[in-house]
């Protein structure tokens, strides 16, 4: 870990978006959603973005996808620019977006349909990814069969089969229930632990962003600055009751503070 | 360990405890039994009134009489169908050649779509019928009237309801397989047309049933073979029992064609191994 750190430091940084800016042509005129945001990201790290709704996470993570392209700035991705959609990365959406005319084992071989790679393999490897997110017996069920947290475990596969290097989540469990959603947290930190990922994951939630992450980005409302950045120290794996801990609700209740004092979070509730 | 919490946190939805006990009116038995029963009913009515209501044969002819007559005079029949089904095939065909591809310039060029579209509905709102006359002084009396007549008529719902169907992809799901590296082609057989079929075959069931419109009406308005000639012909004979029957066999063809469609469609919707996986938006 200490090794890679400093091997990591040495060279360019893994991901580092530097000086990012986006602005949307609007009826009301133009829009900075994000204005000159610049942060880097090690290899292996999880790195966890919270902010305000509109305020251009996702816009990140399309950029670092290669999906939209910056207004001025740049997206690096160990050191190369990203200027066409960046293959070797695998994206989880809010909305599990499965395909509903394809069963659960069928939605994640899209992955390696689409890239064309042998396909024996790939099922193998599907099969074994959907067991380890508990589906296994559920290869054949089609979505609409499959609860909420079902769903994004097969996004989750899906977006795990090609083995990328990037795994960038868009608020993956803000659409499931508390109970779901502490389970596939758990879940989503043992498969990380396995497989060191780099992760950008944004999220609404503050515990959320806190249990899982490395580092924590927090962002101003519209337009998108850091407004702080903290690192979670706590150990891994981390039991779900670490979120009892001092250490874990101290921090909870600074980042809460900064959105306090962005005016994010007010007592009055205005 | 963690496989199996996730299956007991989650149970799936579709092992939900049998439903409370159903009426028989939503019973299979009712969907093809009520309407039967309806039918024969009407039928019975209509036997009836004929019967013993006194009303003359080229009036009302009885429905015995026009079972009689379409299959007493099934050679005949037969003969005059082939022309008119030829005509609604390969008009349809035609139809979906042109639409489909057209559908698709539309979704993929802003161009196309603001050049096409406002003449796609003034060629929709002139009335077809209309231009009929004009198809028999083209092309005179043969088969080319007809198939352009059947073809002009469906045309519509299906460019329209494929335009809808290729715009139904959810921009999520186009983003996602870009990100792995798909091709324009790639994106749309796997996601954009899947996505576009129930809509496109909502666009072909209404296309086909206005098909045999199509068809007998080019053949009112001129034609030498064909079903609605044979009508328009013992039309001017008086021959009521001949027209219900031409009409009675028009209609058979209607329905099988669009059983047809149905079953076409049952084939090509994906997903169908576990039922339709979604029903096609303004379909029946």
């Amino acid at each position: 870990m200490t090794a890679a750190t400093k091997e990591a430091g040495a060279r360019a940084p893994y991901v580092e978006f530097d000086r990012f800016t986006k602005s949307f042509g609007t009826a009301g005129g133009v829009v900075t959603a994000v204005d000159e945001m610049s942060f880097e990201l090690d290899r292996g790290e999880f790195l966890a973005i919270v902010g305000p709704s509109g305020c251009g996470k996702s816009t990140l993570l399309m950029a670092l996808a290669g999906l939209t392209q910056p207004t001025s700035g740049q997206v690096r991705v160990q050191g190369e620019a990203v200027l066409k959609p960046f293959t070797d990365l695998g994206i989880v959406f809010q909305n599990a977006e499965l395909l509903p005319w394809r069963t659960a084992l069928q939605n994640v071989l899209l992955q390696s349909e689409i890239r064309r790679s042998p396909k024996a393999a790939a099922e193998a490897r599907a099969k074994e990814l959907l067991g380890q997110v508990g589906l296994g017996g559920f290869e054949d069920h089609y979505p609409e069969e499959l609860s909420g947290g079902m769903q994004q475990r097969v996004a989750l596969c899906r977006a795990l089969l090609h083995d990328p290097d990037i795994l960038v989540m868009d608020e993956p469990f803000g659409a499931l229930d508390a109970l779901t959603r502490d389970q596939i947290q758990i879940d989503l930190q043992r498969l990380w632990m396995e497989r060191r990922k780099t992760v950008v994951f944004v999220t609404h939630s503050i515990d959320e962003a806190v249990f899982l992450a490395d580092r924590v980005l927090v962002f101003s409302p519209r337009p998108a600055s850091i407004a702080a950045e903290f690192r979670v120290p706590l150990e891994r794996p981390r039991p779900l009751g670490a979120r009892g801990g001092k250490e874990f609700t101290d921090l909870v209740g600074e980042i809460r503070g900064v959105f306090e004092t962005l005016g994010v979070l007010t007592e009055e509730g205005k | 360990m963690t496989a199996t919490h996730a299956k007991k946190a989650e149970a799936a939805p579709a092992k939900a405890p049998a439903p409370p006990k159903r009426s028989w009116v939503d019973s299979r038995f009712a969907d093809w039994a009520l309407p039967i029963v309806l039918v024969v009913l009407v039928v019975a009515g209509w036997q009836g009134l004929v019967s013993f209501g006194g009303v003359e044969e080229y009036v009302l002819p009885a429905p015995g009489d026009v079972v009689a007559k379409m299959f007493g005079d099934f050679g005949v029949f037969a003969e005059e169908s082939v022309p008119t089904i030829i005509a609604i095939f390969v008009g349809f065909a035609l139809a979906i050649a042109v639409a489909l591809p057209i559908a698709v310039g539309m979704v993929y060029s802003a161009i196309v779509r603001k050049a096409i579209y406002p003449l796609l509905i003034i060629a929709q709102v002139v009335p077809k019928v209309a231009i009929a006359p004009l198809f028999i002084i083209w092309f005179g009396f043969g088969q080319l009237p007809k198939i352009l007549m059947v073809a002009l008529i469906c045309f519509f719902p299906v460019v329209i309801d494929s335009l809808v169907g290729f715009r139904a992809a959810r921009p999520e799901s186009l983003m996602l397989v870009r990100s792995m590296g798909a091709s324009r082609w790639q994106a749309f057989w796997k996601i954009r047309w899947p996505w576009a079929l129930p809509s496109i075959f909502a666009g072909i069931k209404v296309g086909i049933t206005l098909a045999v419109v199509g068809a007998v009406v080019a053949e009112f308005v001129g034609a030498d073979t064909g079903l609605g000639v044979l009508l328009i012909t013992a039309r001017g004979d008086m021959d009521s029992l001949t027209v219900f029957a031409s009409i009675a066999w028009l209609t058979v063809i209607g329905f099988v064609l669009f059983l047809l469609v149905e079953v076409l469609e049952r084939v090509l919707l994906p997903g169908k191994k576990s039922g339709r996986r979604f029903e096609a938006s303004g379909a029946l």
